[in-house]
């Protein structure tokens, strides 16, 4: 016990080196995954709310397929799956499409309801000046709707930050599958696993501080459920 | 069917505004059954009436916010939400219902002012993404709007910092600004608390003297009175009489007007 804490101490360095370059690596899943569900997220989410029934189905069809299946099995199909037929993507680029595709579902229905928040009056006021219905949504709803989805927005980042340990499934090199390597070869299990976490706390809590940071900011210009009162 | 002559006929003695039969129906409800009418250009038209009588709708079906289930609007010669093809009616696309709208101010009852955008730039923000107007170009613009509208010093404000009756005038600036051939006020100082009211009639006041042609839906009587060329009384999706305000206030046909007349106007002695 004593003479494992030793060992695990002597080789700290070596640990922190490898564990804060994998660290490195899950943020990159995060900030990539991020991007690309947000893009998704907003898109079907403008598509959910559309008059036509087609767009509507379209997104509903994304939302239900990628919310029921885990993100593991989406992860292996990606990785395996595609590489059977041919596209060959490295573990890192498999995750993040993963995530992104993933959290496009999840964001979807968050951007829904945001957009859903906004006085029908926003969008009669909208149209009553001549914009058409893609004007009005990019210089009226979802700039009001942005404001409201925030704090689900900023949970889901942190979510998926320690979601992305997933990734060490497909051997992503992330914190993890790093960590999994470094017991492999030391056996210093507990040791490395308290590295990892004081490690995903350090990126976590400045995501919070960030999140709430943003909110009262972006709340100074107005946000707008029911803006008229 | 509606001849189409009647809607597109020589512009000269063309109204600015024509409604031939509109019918409007919620579900089982049927809000409008046939209302016709013509405005011309630099006209003032007041709607009177009970709630649920249908003026706010027919208002609304002018800049097609909602879809007539029956009937044809055109405005300046260019019919309403629909093309004609062959002999058959289509609706609009979005943009081109849009590209109409441009040239029809509309006031809403709750102003619905853009919360995310100052008082200026709700102003600017139609000449810029829908006239394609340059930044400074709609900037004087808006400023000199917010000067007629008595509110220049506010122009960095957001709509949640503005009294409602600031609120009202920066949405009539707003809808100004695209420069409107025809301006449709919908109970536009209803949501008014009673010591605002008077700022809001003062800029419409002096939008008449303008000539800009006007249709009101009002419950102010005395205002409807003062600036209107024309009042309509609709009652249950119909106008049940209309005429000069002298016609309709002082010597109305129609027990029904009489009846309304005197439970709004006994109502509004009592409050003021």
């Amino acid at each position: 016990m004593i003479e494992s804490w030793g060992r695990a101490i002597a080789l700290f360095p070596h640990f922190a080196e490898v564990l804060l370059l994998a660290a490195i690596t899950t943020v990159e899943i995060t900030v990539g995954g991020f991007v690309i569900a947000v893009i998704l997220g907003l898109a079907f989410g403008i598509l959910k709310t559309s008059p036509h029934r087609t767009r509507r189905a379209i997104a509903t069809v994304y939302v239900e397929v990628f919310r029921s299946v885990p993100v593991l099995t989406q992860l292996f199909i990606i990785y395996f799956g595609l590489g059977e037929i041919g596209v060959r993507l490295d573990p890192l680029s498999a995750a993040i499409i993963g995530f992104g595709i993933n959290g496009g579902a999840y964001l979807t229905e968050v951007f829904r309801s945001g957009i859903e928040a906004i006085h029908a009056g926003q969008m009669e006021a909208s149209f009553a000046i001549g914009m058409t219905r893609p004007q009005t949504m990019r210089y009226i709803i979802v700039p009001q709707a942005v404001r409201i989805v925030l704090p689900p927005i900023g949970n889901y980042v942190i979510g998926l930050l320690k979601e992305t340990s997933i990734a060490s499934a497909v051997a992503a090199p992330e914190l993890m599958y790093q960590a999994g390597t470094l017991i492999r070869q030391t056996f210093l299990s507990s040791q490395i696993y308290l590295m990892v976490a004081v490690i995903y706390l350090c990126m976590s809590l400045p995501l919070s501080r960030l999140t709430r940071h943003l909110e009262s900011r972006m709340g100074k210009g107005k946000a707008a459920g029911g803006a008229t009162r | 069917m509606i001849e189409i002559s009647l809607l597109v006929q020589n512009p000269v003695d063309m109204p600015l505004v024509r409604i031939v039969d509109l019918q409007k129906r919620f579900g089982a409800v049927h809000v409008l059954k046939g209302v016709s009418l013509d405005v011309r250009a630099g006209q003032k038209v007041a709607l009177i009436g009970p709630s649920g009588s249908g003026k706010t709708t027919l208002l609304r079906c002018i800049n097609y916010l909602e879809r007539p289930s029956g009937g044809h609007i055109s405005v300046a010669g260019e019919l309403i939400g629909e093309k004609q093809m062959g002999d058959r009616y289509v609706e609009m696309k979005d943009r081109e219902i849009a590209a109409i709208r441009a040239r029809i101010g509309m006031v809403f009852q709750r102003f619905n002012l853009f919360p995310h955008l100052t008082a200026l730039e709700n102003i600017t923000i139609g000449p810029m993404k829908v006239l394609r107007r340059s930044s400074a170009e709609a900037r004087a613009v808006a400023t000199e709007l917010l000067r007629k509208v008595g509110l220049e010093h506010k122009k960095d404000s957001y709509p949640d910092n503005l009294s409602g009756g600031q609120q009202q005038r920066i949405a009539i600036a707003r809808a100004l600004a695209m420069q409107p051939r025809l301006m449709l006020f919908d109970e536009a100082t209803s949501a008014l608390d009673p010591e605002l009211v008077g700022e809001v009639l003062n800029v419409m006041r002096q939008l008449a003297a303008d000539g800009m042609t006007m249709i009101i839906v009002t419950h102010e009587m005395r205002f409807a009175e003062e600036v209107a060329d024309r009042v309509l009384f609709m009652d249950d999706g119909r106008v049940v009489e209309e005429g000069t305000p002298n016609d309709i206030f002082h010597h109305p046909t129609q027990e029904r007007t009489r009846f309304f007349l005197r439970a709004v106007v006994n109502k509004q002695e009592y409050a003021s």
